[in-house]
């Protein structure tokens, strides 16, 4: 296990300009229970970052404490070399343009509709961009994330579960984040649908020279689209690297979560695709 | 990279207008470019984007609708340029005249429709309630004939609820009232020199009217929107739904706790109120008229007939029907989202307390006309 740290705080010596995130020496609690006991770990500049864990590690907790919905008992979090502890809402103003976050039911605003909670980040960051032009936007992010152009006056209560997390990704991208937070992204999709989501998310990933933090739960989508993979057990990171680099280690949580009878299936799938398996490994190369 | 937008015109030798693009073209580096590219007067014959520095989404999707607008080409975009105004243009034809806001009507449209609606939401919840009074009668008429099915743990925790916690708002509300009462009637009296009739006033007022009218008012406050947003609460999580899989009857289960509670509750809890008034208005004529407490009460044993307290008796438990009837009814309405959930609330609340004013003034005159004076 302290192999795997090592690799983890291994790269903070490198040039700051490469880590999109840094969290160091977290701590964070609920009352006496403490989900978190001092965490590190780095997201790369432009690699999709998957977490995972087992339910109840706190992967959720460890998101909400990046972009500042949680505040942490110790230790530090910056965010491309901005520190996000005990700063005030509106000092990390400028931080927050510079992310999006796709909650894990979407969180739309119920009595938008699905262009009009696109239009409400721009609306509040950049209020000097005229309406028409916010109407092309979110015509444009639409189409961007996949939604059938007829979605746009449609109110979240009317689309399929698949639709309100496309539409959450698009308000997510409204303002052309660099950092997109995506929290079990696929959970509740159909296969065809989680595998349009995974291709879908590479792409934009690809396209707009994303970083992606990425909760999932989804072996499928570890496999297809992730650069590198975080496993979150005992209040800590405990590995970092990418699925091979993972299964060279020695612990049970890791051993059984790869190679139990999900984590197989997803492998040889994931063979078969054969392709866009390839791309995240040499993306991790560079 | 933290350089502005910004654009300039070129005019070539043969009239060959060019719009040149420089900076960072990235929302966060706009400023007022896109409002300044508006006012261009035009014609443009070509775009160059050559030298621009960075690009977004957004940067591209502007620079591609100014090549539509003028129908001109775009010229030296680099391979991330290039990928991002094709990421933009993809699958735009197929979006053509799409609207992305609920259409708005006209006001006058408008408002007679909005009228209309109102109408008939109002007919449909008559009829909803008539329904669901129906509905509870045969829950009740089932529940007397199978004892055993009836939820007592569930009664007696929503006696709790609707009574026990209730007592201390609608002690102190009452006797404040109590006091109100004794003191604008005593200076209106005081005119005529009848004071001493102020115990009348608060006595037969706060039996018949007051005490049980108040008691409804703020019941309906606590206790009609709670069923009415813990039903509603119940409906979005699919719990009601649940319950009718697993065999459980939601009215037995949930409903016919609520209504029975508030029905019993509200003849005990406006008799309460009804005493912590005379209590109020006793303490203010000790105080302020020099009645003492043993002749109020005597006074109050005289000119209070025994009918005012069946008054307020009998109206209590249809109140409390009403009220238990529109919470639930309300939260069993609740669909689709969170904010119908505060809508039915409110609904509830209004309603019930709408009706209660309704069915006081018909009980009024019903007493009235049998004598009850």
């Amino acid at each position: 296990m302290s192999e795997e740290t090592e690799t983890t705080t291994g790269h903070s010596s490198v040039s700051d300009d490469s880590i999109a995130i840094q969290v160091r020496g977290l701590r964070t609690s609920f009352g006496t229970h403490v989900v978190h006991e001092n965490l590190d770990l780095d997201v790369r500049r432009g690699e999709i970052l998957g977490v995972v864990g087992g339910s109840g590690t706190g992967k959720s907790v460890l998101m909400r404490a990046i972009i500042g919905l949680q505040t942490p008992a110790a230790g530090d979090i910056s965010v491309f070399g901005e520190s996000m502890i005990d700063r005030d809402d509106a000092e990390t103003l400028e931080l927050r343009k510079r992310w999006g976050v796709l909650f894990q039911g979407g969180a739309l605003f119920s009595t938008l509709t699905v262009a009009e909670n696109i239009e409400v980040p721009i609306r509040e960051f950049y209020p000097q961009i005229s309406q028409e032009l916010r109407d092309e936007i979110a015509a444009y992010k639409i189409r961007m994330t996949g939604l059938p152009a007829n979605a746009g006056p449609k109110f979240p209560a009317e689309l399929s579960g698949g639709m309100k997390k496309r539409a959450g990704l698009a308000r997510a991208l409204a303002i052309d984040p660099d950092l997109l937070f995506l929290d079990e992204p696929t959970a509740g999709l159909d296969p065809i649908g989680a595998a349009s989501f995974d291709a879908q998310t590479r792409q934009l990933q690809q396209t707009l020279g994303l970083t992606i933090f990425l909760i999932t739960h989804d072996l499928d989508t570890l496999y297809t689209i992730c650069d590198r993979v975080a496993v979150i057990a005992d209040k800590q990171v405990i590995a970092v690297g990418t699925i091979d680099e993972l299964l060279a280690t020695e612990h049970p949580w890791i051993q059984e979560y790869f190679n139990g009878p999900r984590g197989r299936a997803a492998l040889s799938s994931k063979g078969a695709m054969g392709q866009r398996g390839a791309s995240p490994a040499t993306k991790d190369e560079s | 990279m933290t350089q502005m937008a910004e654009f300039s015109l070129e005019t070539g030798q043969d009239d060959s207008a060019t719009l040149r693009f420089a900076g960072s073209l990235a929302i966060s580096k706009m400023g007022d470019l896109p409002n300044a590219l508006e006012d261009i007067a035009g014609p443009i014959h070509a775009i160059d984007i050559s030298a621009i520095d960075h690009i977004d989404t957004i940067g591209a999707w502007i620079v591609h609708s100014q090549s539509i607008k003028w129908g001109c080409d775009i010229k030296g975009a680099d391979a991330d340029a290039q990928r991002l105004i094709d990421a933009v243009r993809a699958g735009e034809d197929s979006e053509a005249g799409m609207g992305l806001h609920a259409e708005p009507l006209p006001p006058l449209k408008r408002i007679v429709g909005q009228v209309g609606e109102s109408v008939t939401i109002a007919g449909q919840t008559l009829l909803g309630l008539i329904d669901f009074l129906g509905l509870t009668l045969i829950t009740l008429w089932g529940l007397i004939r199978h004892p055993s099915r009836m939820r007592w743990n569930a009664v007696i925790q929503r006696f709790e609820m609707v009574g026990v916690a209730a007592l201390g708002i609608i002690g102190l509300m009452s006797f404040l009232i109590g006091i109100v009462i004794a003191q604008q009637g005593a200076v209106q009296l005081r005119q005529f020199g009848m004071e001493v009739l102020t115990v009348n006033l608060v006595g037969r007022l706060t039996f018949r009217e007051l005490g049980v009218l108040m008691t409804a008012i703020m019941v309906a406050g606590r206790s009609g929107s709670a069923f009415a947003a813990q039903i509603g609460t119940m409906k979005l999580t699919e719990e009601i739904d649940a319950m009718r899989t697993i065999g459980v009857s939601p009215m037995e289960a949930l409903i016919m706790p609520r209504i029975m509670a508030v029905v019993i509750m509200m003849p005990l809890l406006g008799f309460y109120a009804s005493i912590l008034s005379i209590i109020g208005g006793g303490f203010l004529c000790a105080i302020a008229l020099d009645i003492p407490p043993v002749t109020f009460i005597q006074r109050l044993r005289e000119v209070v007939p025994l009918t005012d307290l069946w008054v307020g008796l009998i109206k209590a438990p249809v109140f409390g029907l009403i009220i238990g009837m529109t919470g639930c009814f309300q939260g069993l309405q609740v669909k689709a989202n969170a904010e119908e959930v505060g809508l039915r609330t409110t609904a509830a609340v209004v309603q019930a307390i709408f009706m209660v004013i309704v069915l006081d003034a018909i009980f009024a005159v019903l007493f009235t006309w049998i004598g009850w004076t």
